[in-house]
């Protein structure tokens, strides 16, 4: 027997109702099923439902976190990139209206405003006066650039325009990142002239550089054709194209979403600075920000994972054990229900019996009495005593009338419950007694009867009386199926220190299978027209039963008929008895 | 010595008279009573030797008979011959001092015997 069929419930075996003997209503297969199902159903699929609420939520509300934060981050960034420029061009504009082209243009005066200028502001590099038609007229810087010709060039078109122009980064002269800024100043008459200085990057890379951002995040400008005007950490140096395209515009900060070919998602909040080509970009790796929603995600998923599996063990276990209580229960119901059902029907059967055997023994004994005084009067009159047919006549109403006697006595017996008197015997002496009533039929059939009893077999306490006749009715029978030429062999063994097996088998006729279900039933009968009453074999089960015992029987047709009885050493009450399937 | 007299006592006359006729046949001196009130009627003015009573019987029952006789007269022998009585009955009253106990139908050979040794 493996592990696995130690394990398996009884039930499962079971193949639900329709037994013959013990009637189940249940289909426990079926119940075991359903009731798992139900429950798992119950709480499971609640407990599912709620962590994949919770599950969302949370993930949501960090995304949104996320995305808000950038978006802050994005918004303050944006204005101070946006207040320092327009710090340096209200400067310019300050300049400009302060001093007037007349002062400008004298170099002294635009050599201490550029000193001015680098002491307050820090990062001006150069700055000019540049006339309507393009020149520039003065100039104050590590250049010398004076004279220089503008007017061909698309900012100083731009500059006319708009009356205020910010460059994008370029590589200088001196091959440093650096922009510039432009103001107009009208003059009358539709004449003016241009401010212009040239601002190198550091203080603006050092507004981005020193934003603190988590999430692998990276802060830098790009203009409107993807270049990159700050230096970035991950998304490519200055002036090189970034890996991300331009977002659409919008004169809010905004957040997007953005997925590399290499499928890394990105988080991107961008903000279109003011009056310039610049666009602020703070990137942010989405799976990195997303790192300790990916713990509590897989703790989350972990304790549900474990849950459902700790409910399915406590579910299937609870279940598994309680509908195997059940259905040994209802076995046990079962079999109850059938010994009262038998010892119901036994006890109908014993009163109907003995109504009748009593009721018909006044008749018959008028009747004995009567062909008795016949006969009485053949013998001590002579006068018929010599007429063989006469005599023979009364003989044989009388020998019927014993006959019957013989059978309501039976069944007298039958409904009879004596009180118990339990004597010890060998059993080897009963069974030798029994055969003794038999032997002349035996041999006169030539049936071959073999006894085998162990020698020192030990003595058992019993009903003497009830023994025989269970043993009588038993041989009986084997009698009754052998017909002529057989063997008959009774076996006796000890079973444990509590049992005694007694085998007694015949080479008859033998028991059809459907047949064998009935044959303790009372009034089953095979004999009837051979004086059988069909209870021989119900008292038998019954005296058996009584005794704490249990009979079987095994039977092949044509080949014989083996009757097996458990009997206890010692008698046992009902309670304590073994059930036949103990055996 | 006179020949033992005897008292049958059955409700069932078709079945008492007969077997007064055959015990009478064999030269016993047999008298019958149909009843237990008959029966003790009797027995007052001839006490018999041997007394043979049914068990269930309409008014008084055997065992009542047999109580009250074998208090007056504890010298008559009593044998119960029944068609209703199983051996818890036999024991009943083999305990109130009956001498036999048989079965209708009852084999008159054996019955005599029995007869012949109580008186």
């Amino acid at each position: 027997m493996s592990v696995v069929d130690k394990l398996k419930p009884a039930f499962l075996e079971h193949p639900g109702t329709g037994e013959v003997r013990y009637k189940h209503t249940f289909n426990y297969r079926k119940i075991w099923q359903m009731v798992i199902l139900l429950t798992a159903a119950v709480t499971l699929i609640p407990l599912i439902i709620i962590t994949s609420i919770d599950y969302n939520v949370t993930q949501q509300s960090i995304e949104s976190e996320i995305s808000l934060r950038a978006r802050r981050t994005a918004s303050n960034t944006k204005r101070a990139i946006s207040f320092f420029v327009s710090e340096r061009r209200a400067a310019l504009d300050f300049i400009v209206h302060d001093n007037g082209l007349k002062a400008l243009t004298g170099n002294e005066r635009l050599s201490t405003i550029l000193k001015n200028l680098q002491a307050g502001f820090g990062g001006f590099v150069d700055i000019g006066v540049i006339n309507d038609r393009g020149i520039q007229t003065a100039y104050s810087g590590t250049y010398n650039l004076g004279g220089q010709d503008y007017s061909d060039q698309a900012w100083f078109t731009k500059v006319v325009e708009r009356g205020v122009y910010i460059s994008e980064v370029f590589l200088g002269f001196r091959n440093k990142p650096h922009l510039v800024i432009a103001v107009k100043s009208r003059l009358d008459q539709g004449a003016f002239y241009v401010l212009r200085a040239t601002i190198d990057t550091d203080q603006f890379n050092e507004i981005l550089s020193s934003l603190e951002l988590n999430g692998k995040g990276d802060a830098f400008l790009i203009n409107r054709n993807r270049v990159i005007q700050t230096p970035s950490r991950h998304h490519g140096d200055v002036l090189s194209t970034v890996d991300i395209p331009v977002p659409e515009y919008s004169d809010r900060t905004r957040v997007k979403e953005y997925q590399s070919p290499d499928y890394e998602q990105f988080v991107v909040g961008y903000a279109y600075i003011p009056d310039t080509d610049f666009i602020l970009m703070i990137v942010k790796q989405k799976a990195a920000l997303m790192k300790s929603w990916y713990a509590t995600r897989s703790n989350l998923i972990g304790f549900l994972l474990l849950s459902i599996t700790v409910i399915l063990g406590v579910i299937v276990f609870v279940t598994t054990y309680l509908v195997n209580q059940m259905y040994f229960s209802d076995r046990k119901r079962a079999k109850a229900m059938h010994r009262i059902e038998y010892d119901n029907k036994l006890a109908t059967v014993g009163r109907l019996a003995a109504g009748v055997a009593h009721e018909i023994n006044n008749p018959l004994a008028i009747i004995n009495e009567k062909a008795g005084l016949i006969k009485d009067i053949f013998v001590f009159r002579e006068k018929y005593s010599a007429d063989d047919k006469l005599m023979g006549l009364v003989d044989s109403v009388i020998s019927s009338v014993a006959r019957c006697g013989t059978i309501t006595k039976r069944l007298l017996n039958f409904a009879r419950h004596m009180d118990e008197s339990f004597q010890t015997v060998e059993i080897g002496t009963v069974i030798r007694e029994v055969l003794g009533f038999l032997g002349k039929e035996a041999e006169y059939r030539s049936i071959d009867i073999s006894v085998d009893v162990p020698e020192t077999f030990p003595t058992i306490e019993c009903d003497r009386g009830k023994l025989q006749q269970v043993l009588l009715n038993i041989v009986n029978n084997a009698f009754f199926a052998i017909e002529s030429e057989g063997a008959l062999s009774i076996q006796v063994k000890q079973r444990d220190d509590k049992y005694l097996t007694v085998t007694i088998s015949d080479t008859g006729c033998g028991i059809p299978e459907k047949e064998l279900e009935l044959i303790f039933e009372p009034f089953f009968t095979k004999k009837s027209d051979h004086g059988g009453t069909g209870l021989g074999l119900s008292i038998t089960y019954q005296l058996v039963e009584e005794a704490g015992g249990c009979i079987k029987v095994q039977s092949e047709v044509g080949v014989g008929t083996s009757f097996i009885v458990n009997l206890p050493f010692k008698p046992k009450k009902r309670k304590e008895a073994k059930t036949c399937e103990s055996f | 010595m006179d020949a033992t007299t005897v008292l049958l006592v059955d409700d069932e006359k078709e079945f008492v008279d007969t077997l007064a006729e055959r015990i009478g046949i064999r030269s016993l001196c047999p008298q019958v009573a149909y009843s237990g009130e008959q029966a003790l009627e009797m027995i007052s003015d001839t006490v018999p030797d041997v007394m043979v009573l049914d068990l269930k019987m309409p008014g008084m029952g055997g065992a009542d008979v047999l109580a009250r006789v074998k208090a007056a007269y504890p010298d008559v022998s009593i044998i119960i011959l029944t068609g209703h009585g199983d051996k818890k009955d036999q024991v009943l009253v083999e305990g109130m001092g009956a001498s036999g106990y048989f079965q209708k139908p009852v084999d008159i050979d054996l019955l005599v015997a029995k007869i012949r040794v109580l008186g």
